[in-house]
């Protein structure tokens, strides 16, 4: 164990900045005469565009005793998964308001889930991974419940809570194996012991297996993705709609760090496990996302599917591949944040709805909206020239240059599955008669400017794709050195 | 002079035992969420046997630090499960697991 070394702030400094400015921002939200949730709300944002600057200006290294680690990847997903938390944030402000869930203590709650998502990324032994996931974790559970008198969101808590607690008792009985057989909690050393003999340990591969389920959990791959409609259709939309987006970045992060970082000389164990989970989340999400009527629970199905190809650059174990997942994980999360945008405007007489065949006659009453998500549902599906295409075209790239040729044939097949359901709903926009009186969007100048600049992007991908793809790649060489 | 005989090997079975009748408690149990949350600790606990053993016959700290980290995690673990089931009692007027089926499909 080393001591203090004030150069161990510097490293970690938007985390030690966020921690404190959340804890600020908390005191005053809670001693303020009145609850001012939009103040709150704004600071909140101010707090996570000032900290998405400082990861964007900070360092490479380790600290505290090797810990924590800054690196071109940890600094990219940090950025990816700030901007989904602020994004998430704004889009949430005003349709809290709207529904008479307007609390101080939402934007705190993210506040301090983003930070648990920052340490995540950057940790570089099993302790602090396991105080991330948990930060992370424990602000979820409760944002689910956050309506507190809807037995919907309540139910939604409590299904969340007990299956995230089950799979961090899965990730800690596998840490413990890590640690009683290599007798180190740091993944550098962890690395450095398995070099060669790997295989000869069963007890090392269980407790990587069950490493490896935990956090299939936390990105509800397929078998460990039961929660994942339930909660996503219980909790309240910008509660799901930001589910949807950081905390899958984080936990994708992560376990791309665990296979490439300690795990490394295991891949022929742990590549079997991916290619499995992978195969059964792209078979899941296409095709039980097909009989789904309302959106909530379609776009978890869709999010299950998109993580089964996300773990097809896992599988591949290469630069390329690594490449590919984070390319995959930018672009799913911009389209996530906006198709929830369009969810979240869904109104009708007053009242919000979830129904898919609420959409319908939109292509006739909201033209702009309809032709948004017209987009974005294209992207979803994989067609180009929208970004969604090249995420899936990266990805099933890797795969075919590691040699597995199954998992991309199957990744193809069921993308074709899952663009039905995609396309069913343009159909419904454009083709169906309105049942009642149409959608009338709520007015709401973020939600409008997070939905435009996502399709923006989606659409222009394929012009200015550099930035993205260069960003990425070293990234992937950081972390594959 | 039959202490002697206790080895590592026992205080693994005994945590792995523990541990899987926390999973089955989750899995099994029909009637209460209390008892589920119940299982969940039991769980955490196992996994505590397990770091504080590896870590004495390493010796080697590491372990014992972790499992406090686990210990002051669990509690703040249980504090918000029990405070979403108050929750959710109060909309439901149950806390039988057969009971958390609003949502399906």
């Amino acid at each position: 164990m080393t001591a203090f070394n004030p150069q161990d702030l510097i490293v970690a400094m938007p985390e030690t900045r966020l921690a404190v400015l959340s804890l600020l921002l908390l005191l005053m939200a809670v001693s303020a005469k009145k609850e001012n949730y939009r103040l709150v709300s704004r600071l909140a944002v101010a707090i996570l565009a000032f900290v998405g600057v400082l990861v964007a200006l900070s360092h490479s290294g380790s600290a505290f005793g090797g810990m924590f680690i800054s690196d071109k990847f940890s600094i990219y997903m940090k950025l990816v998964a700030v901007t989904g938390s602020a994004v998430s944030l704004v889009m949430a402000t005003k349709y809290l308001e709207r529904e008479n869930a307007a609390r101080i203590e939402y934007p705190v709650l993210i506040l301090f889930a983003t930070l648990g998502m920052m340490l995540m990324i950057s940790a570089d032994s099993l302790i602090t991974l396991y105080m991330g996931l948990e930060l992370q974790s424990l602000p979820l559970y409760v944002l689910a419940a956050i309506r507190r008198d809807s037995v919907r969101s309540t139910e939604a808590g409590l299904k969340y809570f007990v299956l995230g607690a089950l799979s961090s008792g899965l990730f800690l009985y596998g840490a413990s194996l890590l640690y009683g057989y290599t007798g180190s909690v740091d993944f550098p050393q962890i690395a450095a012991l398995l070099q060669g003999h790997a295989a000869s340990m069963p007890g090392m591969v269980t407790g990587m297996v069950l490493v490896l389920a935990a956090l299939a959990f936390k990105i509800s791959a397929v078998p460990f993705h039961m929660w994942a409609p339930d909660v996503y259709e219980g909790a309240p939309t910008p509660v799901t709609a930001f589910f949807a987006i950081a905390p899958k970045v984080a936990a994708i992060a992560l376990l791309t760090r665990l296979l490439e970082g300690p795990f490394w000389d295991m891949t022929q164990q742990w590549q079997q496990v991916i290619v499995v989970i992978s195969i059964a989340s792209m078979l899941l999400g296409g095709v039980a996302a097909v009989a789904q009527k309302n959106i909530k629970r379609l776009l978890a199905y869709s999010s299950i599917g998109h993580m089964g190809y996300a773990l097809v650059g896992l599988a591949a174990a290469s630069v390329a591949g690594v490449q590919a997942v984070i390319i995959y994980m930018t672009i799913y999360a911009v389209m996530s944040a906006g198709t929830f945008c369009v969810v979240l405007m869904m109104k009708k007489d007053g009242k919000m709805v979830e129904e898919i065949a609420d959409l319908s006659g939109l292509g006739k009453s909201q033209p702009p909206l309809a032709f948004c998500m017209a987009v974005l549902m294209f992207s979803m599906a994989g067609i180009p020239p929208m970004a969604g295409f090249f995420g899936k075209l990266f990805v099933f790239q890797a795969a075919v240059a590691a040699g597995l040729y199954t998992l991309a044939v199957i990744g193809v097949l069921t993308s074709v599955v899952a663009a039905y359901y995609y396309i069913r709903i343009i159909k419904v926009m454009y083709f169906e008669e309105p049942k009642a009186a149409g959608i009338d969007a709520a007015q709401d100048n973020g939600l409008n400017f997070v939905l435009a600049a996502a399709t923006v992007a989606v659409m222009l991908f394929i012009v200015v794709p550099a930035p993205v793809l260069e960003s990425a790649h070293a990234a992937a060489q950081s972390l594959l050195q | 002079m039959t202490l002697m005989h206790i080895g590592i090997s026992h205080f693994l079975f005994l945590s792995a035992i523990l541990f899987t009748l926390g999973v089955f408690g989750i899995f099994l149990n029909r009637r209460n969420v209390i008892i589920i949350l119940m299982s969940i600790e039991l769980m955490l606990l196992a996994v505590q046997i397990n770091f504080v053993t590896f870590s004495s016959f390493l010796h080697d700290l590491t372990g014992q630090v972790f499992a406090m980290f686990i210990l002051t995690v669990a509690a703040a673990e249980a504090a918000i499960g029990l405070a979403i089931l108050v929750c959710f009692f109060r909309n439901k007027d149950s806390i039988a697991v057969e009971d958390i089926s609003t949502l399906k499909g």
